[in-house]
């Protein structure tokens, strides 16, 4: 679905997306290498690692195929 | 802004990092860019407030669903879970996917082939300019008062999670939707709640998937509850046969009668909040679709929504209690079930993704009402009742300065709960007065010809009336229980149920008499409104897989399969 001019709607959720992906993932990495005194439950399973890893992924693809000029909706 | 944000500190459930700030503000930019970006497409009335009426059915679908997910349906629910178990559930099952199917199939075609802009403007059409009226008045009233409900929870978690003020949350939040759905319309709100619809389940999804691992997986969790609460909690159907045999306080009956069959209906096929975003859909079978994927993602909803709830009651090491004890013993209310789980689980840059979840799930509930209660304001009062012959461009800028209006009187409304508190339950009380009367009205006026205006309109008033009546009785005699929820264990969720179910009784007893009593409407009057005198248009020569009636049945099949599992 287009908004206003030619950008998609799935375009704004994939940066979204991707903008908080890289952040999260970025955070996990760094307490990986820095783990805080105090921990959350299951700090063992690094979720924002992984978690960030996944939504920056999805982002990008939907950045790319959703990108301005490829005329999808 | 410091000082306010920093004002309360002291009692705050969480600390959030830079990280976590970054995601929040981004967050907020983001809607705000999506609100400007839109501005050039809403300057006529069907852009304005129909978003044109071309949306694609994943939109409008997720739309429609994103719409519902407010403030009261995540903190709430996930709080009703803690407190009543799996039973929460059914407000998401039985309660919603039946009367969302309905809506799709049977009742989607008459409000599309109308071209009708909201559900009171259908009322016109098919009953008359008094019954238009008397929705209107009771809709727009509604609807700013459950928007300023969902500003002040709104503002209320994010004192209690985060610390910050009340009235900085409930300006920057009011002031953010006012400014996205002022200059994009309805086109803003829906883009905006599919964006919110994602990043709710981005934030929420890993606290049922880690709270999992940490109970020790299903099996695990049943045995945790059946030690810390009732073995109760995790059964659907099978304590439902008494009203003392399960946490509810509920009987089969006013589940499957009253919530199942009146209140969802009502909500899902007559609340205009929803119904507009499905009106916008850009063909008959869009229209058609887009319930039935709210309906397939409705499913999966108590996944971050009802799971937490019971996984609380499972790992939390502390006891949930109702708000006034929590806040006499400095202990946590079943309300903060879901910001516990986060301060749980959840790390840097996952905790601001979580709150910015609950951050978007206020905001889309707020920017539904405000939207809808635009188009009502707009075209079924004022356009209705007090300047019949403005030019397009008149309404455009009445429904820009209503919005405003609207978002000013919720904040009212926000610091008016904050003097009654109660004023919570009255609310839900009050939404029962008029949605089960108006599902009455709405699917007699479109499945039986014969009903008449005075019929329609005299109907609803009665249903209306007599629900007011009800509550009004069991308040000032509470043995009255006895004889509106048919048990004198009802608790106020049963009471809801039953006295939803008598005043959609009342109204189609009502209407059915009294149009009897009067003339028709001829025939030629009620083509696209009324099922018999109407033509449905085909849906063309498209594949099974693409027919709205195939992806209803899964859905259907789908919603037998988890209530036979969780018997």
């Amino acid at each position: 679905m287009k908004t206003g001019g030619s950008l998609s709607i799935w375009l704004f959720i994939g940066f979204s997306l991707l903008v908080n992906g890289v952040l999260i993932f970025g955070a996990g990495v760094y307490q990986v290498f820095h783990p805080p005194m105090e921990k959350v439950v299951l700090f063992q399973l690094h979720a924002n690692v992984w978690w960030g890893g996944i939504l920056a992924v999805i982002g990008a693809i939907y950045c790319i195929y959703f990108a301005p000029g490829k005329g999808r909706v | 802004m410091t000082l306010l944000l920093a004002s309360e500190t002291s009692s705050r459930l969480v600390h959030l990092s830079p990280v976590d700030l970054v995601i929040i503000v981004f967050y907020f930019g983001l809607v705000l860019t999506i609100g400007f970006y839109l501005k050039g497409r809403s300057n006529t009335g069907e852009d304005f407030f129909m978003a044109g009426r071309e949306m694609t059915a994943w939109i409008a679908g997720l739309s429609f669903l994103s719409a519902n997910l407010g403030a009261l349906e995540l903190m709430g629910w996930a709080g009703a879970a803690y407190q009543y178990g799996i039973l929460a559930a059914h407000w998401y099952w039985i309660g919603a996917i039946p009367a969302m199917l309905f809506l799709a199939l049977v009742m989607m075609p008459f409000y599309y082939i109308s071209k009708t802009h909201s559900v009171p403007g259908y009322l016109k059409l098919r009953f008359g300019e008094s019954s238009r009226a008397l929705s209107s008045v009771s809709f727009a009233f509604m609807t700013v008062l459950m928007s300023g409900i969902n500003m002040y929870s709104m503002a209320l978690v994010l004192k209690i999670v985060l610390g910050w003020n009340i009235n900085f949350s409930i300006i920057v939040s009011s002031a953010t939707v006012a400014i996205y759905v002022t200059l994009g319309g309805l086109r803003s709100a829906i883009f905006n709640e599919v964006l919110q619809f994602i990043l709710i389940w981005a934030g929420a999804l890993l606290i049922p998937i880690l709270g999992l691992i940490d109970a020790g997986g299903w099996s695990g969790l049943k045995a945790r509850i059946a030690t810390n609460a009732s073995a109760e909690y995790t059964h659907l159907w099978s304590t439902l046969g008494r009203f003392d045999g399960n946490p509810m306080g509920i009987h089969w009956t006013g589940i499957v009668f009253g919530l199942g069959a009146i209140i969802s209906f009502g909500y899902w096929t007559t609340d205009f909040l929803v119904v507009q975003r499905v009106l916008a859909a850009k063909d008959l079978r869009s229209a058609k679709m887009a319930p039935i994927i709210g309906a397939g993602f409705k499913m999966i909803v108590p996944f971050i929504v009802i799971l937490p709830g019971l996984l609380a009651i499972a790992v939390l090491p502390m006891k949930l209690t109702g708000e006034a004890q929590a806040i006499a013993t400095g202990g946590h209310s079943y309300n903060e079930v879901l910001p516990l789980m986060l301060a749980r689980y959840c790390g840097p840059g996952l905790l601001g993704l979580g709150i910015t979840a609950l951050i978007a799930g206020f905001m889309s509930g707020m920017a539904g009402n405000v939207s809808a209660f635009t188009t009502v304001w707009t075209y079924d009062i004022y356009r209705a009742l007090i300047k019949k012959n403005g030019s397009d461009g008149h309404y455009v800028n009445m429904g820009r300065w209503s919005t405003v209006v609207g978002v000013i009187i919720s904040v009212g409304t926000a610091y008016l709960v904050m003097d009654f508190k109660s004023i919570m339950d009255y609310v839900q009380a009050l939404f029962s007065f008029f949605i089960a009367p108006l599902f009455g009205t709405v699917i007699l006026g479109m499945l039986w010809k014969r009903a008449t205006s005075q019929g329609g309109f005299w109907g609803l008033l009665a249903g209306t009336l007599s629900s007011i009546g009800m509550w009004a009785w069991v308040k000032v005699d509470p043995t009255a229980l006895r004889y509106v929820a048919l048990s004198p264990h009802a608790r106020d969720m049963a009471e809801n149920m039953y006295r939803a179910l008598w005043s959609w009784v009342i109204c189609v007893l009502v209407t059915v008499v009294v149009s009897m009593l009067t003339a028709p409407k001829p025939e030629s009057e009620l083509k696209g409104l009324v099922y018999g005198v109407t033509e449905i248009p085909s849906e063309g020569d498209v594949s099974v897989f693409q027919r709205p009636w195939f992806w209803a049945s899964v859905v259907g099949a789908s919603l037998v399969a988890v209530n036979i599992f969780f018997w």
